[in-house]
């Protein structure tokens, strides 16, 4: 199971993580975030180890959305080092992220 | 290579049921989605009018339920990735699916529709980020703030009635000086309280570089621009047909919907199509459900007739 992230876990376990890490901002009532889901729990197997993968509801989490200015979700941010490497809205294809997980923090 | 009898493109409702109806004809079938099942029924907050729900369903209910119809199925696949490519070839059809080759003896394209877009400079950029065509999904970050609505049609007015209830201000942007919605919709948007009518009027540019900051809005009838800050827009001026695979040769109107005869037939031999991709007059999910059940009948007949089209 892909770790719920809060609010107030977010600058330990998301910008001082040492790995890359994934986060899908999503909400119950969401459903193109449902799609994505299951997406996100792959990721979070597949890539163990290498890259965080975590989901935060932004029902119960605003500060962080609103310190990201997310406007839509399902959004997903990839961090490294506690910066912002990229910014995905709406629901993509697994394929889509692994490339962009692949090419922008685990290829060097 | 991967090969099966049929392949279905897109997991809407219409290629939901052409899958459901091919694999209880025990046909070997693909279902091919580039993101996840569902189709634009992921992005719709409520649907009243699906036989058999008299309160309502919501569309990521129904999605889930028509998703979970295909799973006891061995000889149907659920296959992630998008289609780039799809061609005749002897007496198959190739698909590219995210750069693999899929044969398939025959193919039910069931891609469906996209929201229109204005067509204004930053679109894209801005997409997201305060531009949105999803008032279910983004509705809550403008909780209590002023935002923009553009269209006329019942898509506008269902989501901007869905919206009412969490802004402030909504204002409804319309280029005529009546909604064509059904008056059901316009009567309740009416009542709402809160909602501007901004009649005659188009939105001519989007402001903001990281986010959405407001918009100009021009009265058609006196030539007029003026301001109107908002941090989010909602845009439902209706939809086009998703095809950047489509054969050359392939027949469509003059909108880029697919032709096919009353049997779902399009104009290249294997080649149905289904749902709201097909040039029809009345996009539903009931008839995206029916015209799915038609095309799989079809490609059966032309299985079992040994691909007489």
């Amino acid at each position: 199971m892909v770790k719920a992230v809060t609010d107030n876990e977010f600058e330990q376990d998301v910008l001082n993580s040492r790995i890359p890490v994934l986060v899908d901002f999503w909400a119950p009532w969401c459903g193109p975030c449902r799609a994505v889901g299951p997406v996100i729990e792959d990721l979070g197997t597949e890539y163990e180890g290498r890259v965080a993968v975590l989901k935060m509801n932004v029902d119960d989490n605003p500060a962080t959305a609103g310190k990201y200015n997310i406007r839509s979700i399902p959004t997903m941010i990839l961090f490294r080092d506690g910066q912002v490497v990229d910014q995905i809205v709406g629901a993509v294809s697994k394929n889509n992220l692994k490339e962009i997980i692949e090419q922008k923090v685990l290829a060097e | 290579m991967k090969r099966f009898e049929a392949a279905v493109i897109g997991a809407g409702p219409a290629g939901i049921v052409a899958a459901l109806y091919l694999a209880r004809f025990g046909v070997k079938t693909a279902l091919l989605e580039k993101s996840a099942p569902g189709g634009l029924l992921l992005q719709t907050f409520e649907v009243e009018n699906y036989p058999g729900f008299p309160k309502g369903v919501k569309g990521y209910e129904l999605a889930d339920l028509l998703s979970e119809h295909l799973q006891s199925y061995a000889n149907l696949s659920l296959v992630i990735g998008g289609v780039t490519e799809l061609r005749r070839e002897g007496k198959s059809l190739m698909l590219k699916v995210d750069g693999e080759l899929l044969e398939a003896e025959c193919v039910i394209i069931c891609s469906g529709v996209g929201y229109r877009k204005l067509g204004l400079p930053g679109e894209d950029r801005l997409l997201g980020k305060g531009l949105s065509h999803c008032a279910m999904c983004d509705g809550h970050f403008f909780r209590g703030q002023k935002v923009g609505v553009v269209g006329g049609g019942n898509s506008a007015l269902e989501e901007s009635l869905h919206l009412s209830k969490m802004v402030s201000e909504l204002h409804l942007i319309h280029r005529r000086d009546a909604f064509r919605a059904a008056p059901l919709y316009v009567d309740r948007i009416k009542s709402a309280g809160n909602v501007v009518m901004e009649y005659n009027s188009v939105v001519t540019a989007l402001h903001g570089d990281d986010g959405l900051e407001g918009i100009t809005l021009k009265r058609l009838t006196t030539g007029e621009e003026e301001f109107l800050p908002v941090r989010g827009l909602f845009v439902f001026i209706g939809f086009e047909p998703v095809v950047p695979f489509l054969p050359e040769e392939i027949g469509r109107d003059d909108r880029g919907f697919i032709i096919t005869d009353a049997e779902m037939r399009a104009s290249i031999p294997g080649v149905f199509a289904a749902g709201d991709i097909r040039s029809k007059l009345c996009r539903q999910i009931v008839t995206a459900a029916g015209d799915g059940a038609t095309a799989a009948h079809a490609a059966n007949s032309y299985l079992e007739q040994g691909h007489a089209h």
